[in-house]
């Protein structure tokens, strides 16, 4: 999905195609698309300590009633979360199709 | 403002006075020899008021080639100047630069390359990067330093081309040789430049918001075929830069008077059985050999590439049509041909015109060794007797026995 830019204020098509690398359009691809193992969280074991929203380096841990858990548009699966919770709350899946 | 006047200069302080004359927006220079006293005289017309210009001290090549390329990107026109490992450091940058499409100037003063450790002319750095996509010319005198250099922006500049020009100059022998010169005006440079245009294309600027440089190719989607189109385009660019070049050339002689050949010079070539091929400022030593040889009978002429990248293939083979051998003069080593880089071209044109005529590779002038009148009469009687014993395999060193 592409989205034009809200207010195109030069006509790309202008530029000769093949001259250089520019893009001009907003793909909003997000790094969860190639994610191959997502974060599980374990409800009873997080005491939303936030370590996992700290170390997230895509920023994608959402906050809930009693719990952390990541967003999966955004999580590209790194485990990093998994790795550093002191509480042993999250564990790495893996996706299967 | 600067008025046309007759100055004697060295051919470091011609680039930076065609530079001055170019009215870059912003320079940035990090000194190596050969290239030093440039970066001083460029640093001196700041101070003095002489060049309106942003000086950048930056700490080293990588970091000179990566600021111009924000500065062109903003659209400012830019000049700096390197050579030797500081072209290598720089690789990365200038590597960058042609699919950029960034009309940034760049004079190498050309430098043998380490190891063994040396300080002095060759042209070993230039061929060693000569086939990234940036434009290369070659200076035969100190006049056609100071000219090439303004002539270089518009050059890059030309919408058909928008490329990366490098102005070369040999150390030591242009760098350091002192003459006299001509420096043009202020005024007749702005008319002959016109106002700038460097980042209609690909911009940083808050007003076109584009990303630039984003991820291109990959095996699937519009990735191959966008990213063959990139590097045809860059092609295209190359070989418009053939006609602009000589286009630029002729503007240029007839606003000042100056004709320069602009790819391929053909010195006493016309009723010539074979001829010796050069590049650079060693031509003027070869031009007296050829006048001597010519004075003996001997029916020799001279061809001199000026316009190394792109090659001037039509050029080079009109040339070589002419003669029945040659003797093609390097001053850099292709270690990968046991021969010299401009002999591996000079073979390539020839099979392009179907001329299979003998053609022997020299190398001298290897780290600051002098070629002399004497050096070009040895090419001139060796590929002489090429006609009727064919070229040996290996290289003749100019030098081996000095």
């Amino acid at each position: 999905m592409t989205i034009k830019q809200s207010r195109p204020p030069f006509d790309a098509s202008t530029i000769p195609g093949g001259l250089c690398p520019i893009a001009t359009h907003l793909t909003t691809m997000l790094p969860g698309d190639w994610r191959a193992e997502r974060p599980i969280v374990d409800r009873d074991s997080c005491v939303k300590c936030a370590t996992c929203w700290m170390y997230c380096p895509v920023q994608c841990i959402t906050e809930h009633a009693a719990w952390f858990e990541a967003d999966l548009r955004v999580c590209k699966g790194c485990g990093i979360c998994a790795t550093e919770c002191p509480h042993r709350a999250i564990v790495m899946l893996e996706e299967t199709k | 403002m600067i008025t046309a006047k007759t100055i004697v200069c060295d051919g470091n302080e011609a680039a930076a006075w065609g530079a001055v004359l170019s009215r870059p927006d912003m320079v940035a220079v990090y000194p190596i020899t050969p290239q030093s006293s440039l970066a001083e005289y460029l640093s001196q017309f700041i101070a003095d008021g002489i060049l309106d210009a942003e000086l950048l001290d930056v700490e080293g090549e990588h970091s000179v080639l990566s600021v111009l390329h924000g500065a062109a990107l903003a659209g400012a026109r830019t000049y700096t100047a390197t050579c030797g490992q500081g072209l290598a450091f720089m690789f990365e940058p200038y590597f960058r630069t042609p699919p950029l499409r960034l009309p940034i100037v760049t004079s190498l003063v050309t430098r043998d390359g380490i190891t063994p450790q040396c300080v002095w002319g060759g042209q070993q750095d230039a061929m060693t990067v000569k086939d990234v996509g940036w434009v290369h010319m070659y200076c035969e005198t100190v006049q056609e330093v100071l000219d090439t250099l303004i002539m270089a922006y518009r050059i890059a500049e030309h919408r058909q081309v928008m490329l990366p020009v490098n102005v070369n100059h040999d150390g030591n022998y242009l760098s350091y040789g002192v003459c006299r010169m001509e420096l043009p005006g202020q005024a007749e440079v702005d008319a002959f430049l016109g106002p700038k245009d460097i980042n209609w294309h690909v911009a940083l600027d808050p007003d076109r918001p584009m990303a630039v440089d984003p991820l291109t190719g990959g095996a699937g989607g519009p990735g191959p075929a966008l990213f063959v189109s990139y590097r045809k385009g860059l092609c295209d660019g190359m070989q418009h830069a053939l006609r602009v070049i000589e286009e630029v050339h002729d503007e240029w002689a007839l606003r000042f008077g100056r004709r320069w050949a602009p790819l391929v010079e053909e010195y006493k070539l016309d009723d010539a059985d074979f001829a010796i091929v050069t590049i650079g400022s060693m031509t003027g030593a070869a031009k007296d050999a050829v006048d001597q040889a010519r004075a003996r009978g001997e029916r020799v002429g001279l061809i001199k590439v000026k316009t190394f990248r792109p090659f001037p293939i039509e050029a080079m083979v009109r040339a070589v049509s002419k003669v029945e051998a040659l003797g093609v003069v390097d001053r850099a080593v292709s270690f990968g041909w046991n021969s010299g880089p401009l002999h591996q071209e000079v073979l390539g044109a020839l099979y392009y015109g179907r001329r299979p005529i003998p053609a022997i590779s020299f190398i001298g002038g290897l780290a600051g060794a002098d070629l002399t009148v004497g050096h070009f009469r040895r090419v001139i009687e060796q590929t002489a007797a090429a006609r009727w014993t064919g070229p040996g395999q290996a290289p003749i060193w100019l030098n081996e026995n000095d």
